[in-house]
C-alpha cells in the first residue's frame, strides 16, 4: 500500500488549497478535485478542515464528497484502468471485454489489485461510442478493445 | 510554404491511436530531413476513417485513413505531402460520401481549423456572429434566436428564445451563462467534439447568450471522463481572454463577460440542469424542484440561462447568417440542423450533422450502413440510456422532436446506439433500471427505490416466476416512475423499459418458453 501522509500534513495542504481556492464562487467540488489530485483520494482528516474553511458543516462535506462517484476514500492502485459498460459499448461486448479483464486481473470492479497495480471501475460513457467497446487507463482513453489490446493493458498495468 | 499535415487529437482519434501516428510521422520527417507543420486539429466525426490524416496540397486538403503508424512510411514513400495515392488514400475530406452528404452549420469548422488558433477560427466565419451582436440590442438579439426557432438541444428541446427572454426580462445585478457539457448519454459525443474541435464557437456562443441576456459571468461545466475537453477548453478561455473575446469590453464594446471551466465528479444526473446547478454551487447534484425556473432563480438564486453545448454552439452562426437561415433547414417545429451521432455496433459510426427530417431507417442503414459486424440490425435506442428502443418496424420515423414524441420516443441529444439481433432486450431493459438505480440522486422514492424493485421484478420474469403477472407490475411501476419523478431520470427511465416490452415481447417469454420456442 503506498504511504499515507500523516493527518497533521493532510490538514495543513489541505487548508493552503481551500485558502488557494475558496475565493471561487462554489469553491467545493474544485477544492475536493484538487485533493484528490494531491493525495490520491481526498483523506477523511480533510473534511473539518474544509468544513472550517467555507463555513459549511461536516455532515454537509460530508454529504457532498460521498455523493459523487468520483471521489475516493481509499487511495487507488499505481494504475486506475476504467472499462465503459454503457448501451453502445454494450452493443459491442463490453461484457465480455470486462469479463476478460477481471479474469486477467483477478479482480472485480471496485477493486483494486492485492500488489496496488491497478484499480478496476465501470465507467458509463466515456463518449466514445462510435469507437465501442472503449476504455480510459490513467486518463488514456483506448477505443475498439480486442484481444490484442485488452493484453497490451493487462501487460502495462503489471510491469 | 511549409506543408500542413492534420493528425486530429480529438479523443476519439486518440482512442485509435492518432498520438502514435503523429509521433510517427514527426519521426518520419526528422529522418528525411523535411519541413512539414503537424496541425492537431478536432475530428471530422468519421470515425470508422479515423485516424484520419490530411494534407494541405495546392489543390487541397487530401485525407488517408484509418492510418496506422505502420503505414506512416509507405505514406511518406507515396509522396503523401502533395496528395499521392496510398491505400489509405481517401481524396478531398468533403467529397467522402458521410461528410459530403451532411449540412454542417455548427460544426462547420470541426475538424477543418486549429482548435486553438483564433486566427484560423476568424478566417473560418468565427466572430461574425458575436460582432453582430455587441452592435445589437439585447432583446434583438434574443427575437433573432427566438425566430431562428433553435430549440435546446440537450434532450427536451425547449426554445433557446424562449428561455433568454425570461432570463432578459428578470431583473437581478447579477446573471449567469451555464453551459450543460455533462454530456452523459451513451451514443453521444456531439459536446465533446465541438469543445475538442472548435471550442471559440462555445466561447462565441455563451458571450452572445451573456450580452442578449445581460448576465456578465459563465460556466461551462464539463463532466470528468472528458479530461481533454477540459484542457482544450481551459486553454481556448484564456486564449480568448487575452484577445479581448472575454473580458470586461468583449470585443472592445462596453459588454462585459468571462466565463470558467468545472469539472464534474461522475455524477450521471447532473446532467439534469437542476443537480447541475446544486454541483456548480458545492452541493450534492440534488434534483431542484421547478419551479421556480433556473431563468428566474438558477445558481445562486439568480437568473441563469442554462443551456446545452450545441444549443450555445449554434447560435454564432444565427448571429451570422440571421434567423431566416437557419430556421429554412428542418420540418415541422424542428428547426435547423441537428448533429446525430451514430454509435454502437455500426459499420460507418459518427457525428453527422443535417436538417432534421432524414427517417431513422435512413440513418441507420444508409449513413449508417448497417451494423459493424454484420449481422441483421435489432434495435435502435435513441436519445441515450433513457430514451426508447426502436424496432425496424418503426424505422419510417422521421427524426424529428414530435414525431418521435408520437411514437413514444425521444431524439434526446440525437445519440442512436445500434445493436444487432444478438441483443437481449430483456437485459437492456433490465440495465435501464440498473442504471437508474446506480444514478439515482435520490430525491424521488419511484427513482430510488423504483429502480432497484423494477431490476429484481425483471430478474423474476427472467427466472419464469409469474412472467405475465410480474410484467404488469413492471408496467405499473415504470407508470409510477414516469409521472413520480422530478427530473428524466426517474421520469424517462420506463422509455427504454416499456418500448423493450412493447417492441419485443418475444424477449419477456419466461426461459423454459423461450427455450421451447426455438
Amino acid at each position: 500500500m503506498p504511504m499515507q501522509p500523516a493527518s497533521t500534513e493532510i490538514a495543513s495542504r489541505t487548508a493552503a488549497i481551500v485558502n488557494e481556492l475558496k475565493g471561487l464562487e462554489g469553491p467545493l467540488l474544485p477544492i475536493l478535485h484538487e485533493l484528490q489530485e494531491e493525495f490520491g483520494h481526498v483523506p477523511q482528516a480533510a473534511l473539518p478542515v474544509i468544513a472550517d474553511g467555507l463555513n459549511l458543516s461536516r455532515a454537509e462535506v460530508h454529504g457532498v464528497v460521498t455523493f459523487y462517484h468520483d471521489f475516493r476514500a481509499q487511495p487507488a492502485g499505481r494504475h486506475v484502468l476504467k472499462l465503459c459498460q454503457a448501451e453502445a459499448c454494450q452493443s459491442m461486448g463490453s461484457e465480455a471485454v470486462a469479463a476478460k479483464v477481471k479474469q486477467l486481473l483477478g479482480i472485480d470492479f471496485h477493486e483494486t489489485a492485492r500488489d496496488g497495480s491497478v484499480t478496476l471501475e465501470p465507467v458509463y460513457c466515456l463518449g466514445l461510442c462510435a469507437c465501442s467497446p472503449s476504455a480510459m487507463l490513467d486518463g488514456e482513453v483506448i477505443g475498439r478493445l480486442d484481444d490484442e489490446k485488452i493484453e497490451e493493458i493487462v501487460a502495462e498495468v503489471r510491469s | 510554404m511549409i506543408p500542413r499535415i492534420y493528425v486530429p487529437a480529438d479523443s476519439g482519434a486518440l482512442a485509435l491511436g492518432a498520438e502514435k501516428v503523429a509521433k510517427a510521422i514527426e519521426k518520419e520527417l526528422k529522418e528525411r530531413g523535411v519541413e512539414a507543420k503537424i496541425v492537431r486539429n478536432g475530428s471530422r466525426g468519421a470515425y470508422f476513417l479515423e485516424p484520419m490524416v490530411e494534407v494541405a496540397t495546392a489543390e487541397g486538403r487530401v485525407a488517408y485513413g484509418p492510418v496506422k503508424p505502420s503505414d506512416v512510411k509507405s505514406l511518406f514513400d507515396s509522396g503523401f505531402l502533395k496528395g499521392g495515392h496510398h491505400k489509405r488514400w481517401l481524396g478531398a475530406p468533403d467529397k467522402i460520401p458521410f461528410l459530403a452528404k451532411q449540412t454542417r452549420l455548427t460544426f462547420a469548422r470541426c475538424g477543418i481549423i486549429d482548435p486553438l488558433s483564433l486566427d484560423s477560427y476568424k478566417s473560418h466565419g468565427g466572430l461574425n456572429g458575436l460582432h453582430n451582436a455587441v452592435a445589437m440590442a439585447p432583446a434583438d438579439i434574443v427575437s433573432q434566436v427566438t425566430e431562428s426557432g433553435l430549440r435546446g438541444r440537450g434532450g427536451a428541446g425547449f426554445p433557446t428564445g424562449i428561455k433568454w427572454k425570461t432570463v432578459l426580462d428578470t431583473k437581478s445585478d447579477q446573471k449567469y451563462i451555464v453551459c450543460n457539457a455533462d454530456e452523459g448519454d451513451s451514443a453521444t459525443f456531439a459536446d465533446r467534439m465541438i469543445m475538442e474541435g472548435d471550442p471559440f464557437v462555445l466561447i462565441e456562443g455563451m458571450a452572445i447568450a451573456g450580452i442578449a441576456t445581460g448576465a456578465t459571468k459563465g460556466f461551462v461545466y464539463i463532466r470528468s471522463e472528458y479530461p481533454h475537453a477540459v484542457a482544450t477548453m481551459n486553454k481556448a478561455v484564456a486564449i480568448a481572454r487575452k484577445a479581448g473575446v472575454l473580458g470586461a469590453n468583449v470585443l472592445g464594446s462596453p459588454n462585459a463577460f468571462d466565463m470558467e471551466i468545472r469539472v464534474g465528479a461522475g455524477a450521471y444526473v447532473c446532467g439534469e440542469e437542476t443537480s447541475l446547478l446544486n454541483s456548480l454551487e458545492g452541493k450534492r447534484g440534488v434534483v431542484r424542484a421547478k419551479p421556480p425556473l433556473p431563468a428566474i432563480q438558477g445558481l445562486f438564486g439568480q437568473p441563469t440561462v442554462i443551456n446545452n453545448v450545441i444549443s450555445l454552439a449554434s447560435v454564432p452562426i444565427i448571429m451570422d447568417k440571421g434567423a431566416a437561415y437557419y430556421k429554412d433547414f428542418g420540418m415541422g417545429r424542428s428547426r435547423g440542423t441537428i448533429p446525430i451521432q451514430i454509435a454502437g455496433n455500426v459499420k460507418h459510426g459518427g457525428l453527422f450533422e443535417t436538417a432534421f427530417g432524414l427517417t431513422l431507417g435512413e440513418i441507420v442503414d444508409e449513413i449508417g450502413g448497417g451494423t459493424a459486424s454484420g449481422r441483421p440490425v435489432k434495435a435502435v435506442q435513441v436519445g441515450g440510456p433513457l430514451g426508447a428502443y426502436f424496432p425496424r418496424a418503426l424505422f419510417d420515423t422521421p427524426f424529428d422532436y414530435e414525431e418521435f414524441a408520437k411514437r413514444d420516443g425521444l431524439i434526446g441529444h440525437a445519440g442512436i446506439t445500434v445493436f444487432d439481433d444478438t441483443a437481449d432486450m430483456m437485459k437492456q431493459a433490465r440495465f435501464a433500471m440498473e442504471f437508474c438505480a446506480i444514478e439515482s440522486c435520490g430525491k424521488c422514492t419511484p427513482c430510488r427505490i423504483g429502480s432497484t424493485r423494477g431490476m429484481e421484478v425483471l430478474d423474476k420474469v427472467a427466472a419464469g416466476i409469474e412472467a405475465e403477472k410480474n410484467l404488469a407490475l413492471v408496467t405499473d411501476l415504470c407508470n409510477t416512475m414516469k409521472f413520480g419523478s422530478l427530473c428524466a431520470l426517474g421520469g424517462f427511465t420506463p422509455y427504454p423499459v416499456m418500448s423493450s416490452i412493447t417492441h419485443f415481447p418475444e424477449d419477456f417469454k419466461p426461459a423454459p418458453t423461450r427455450v421451447a420456442a426455438e
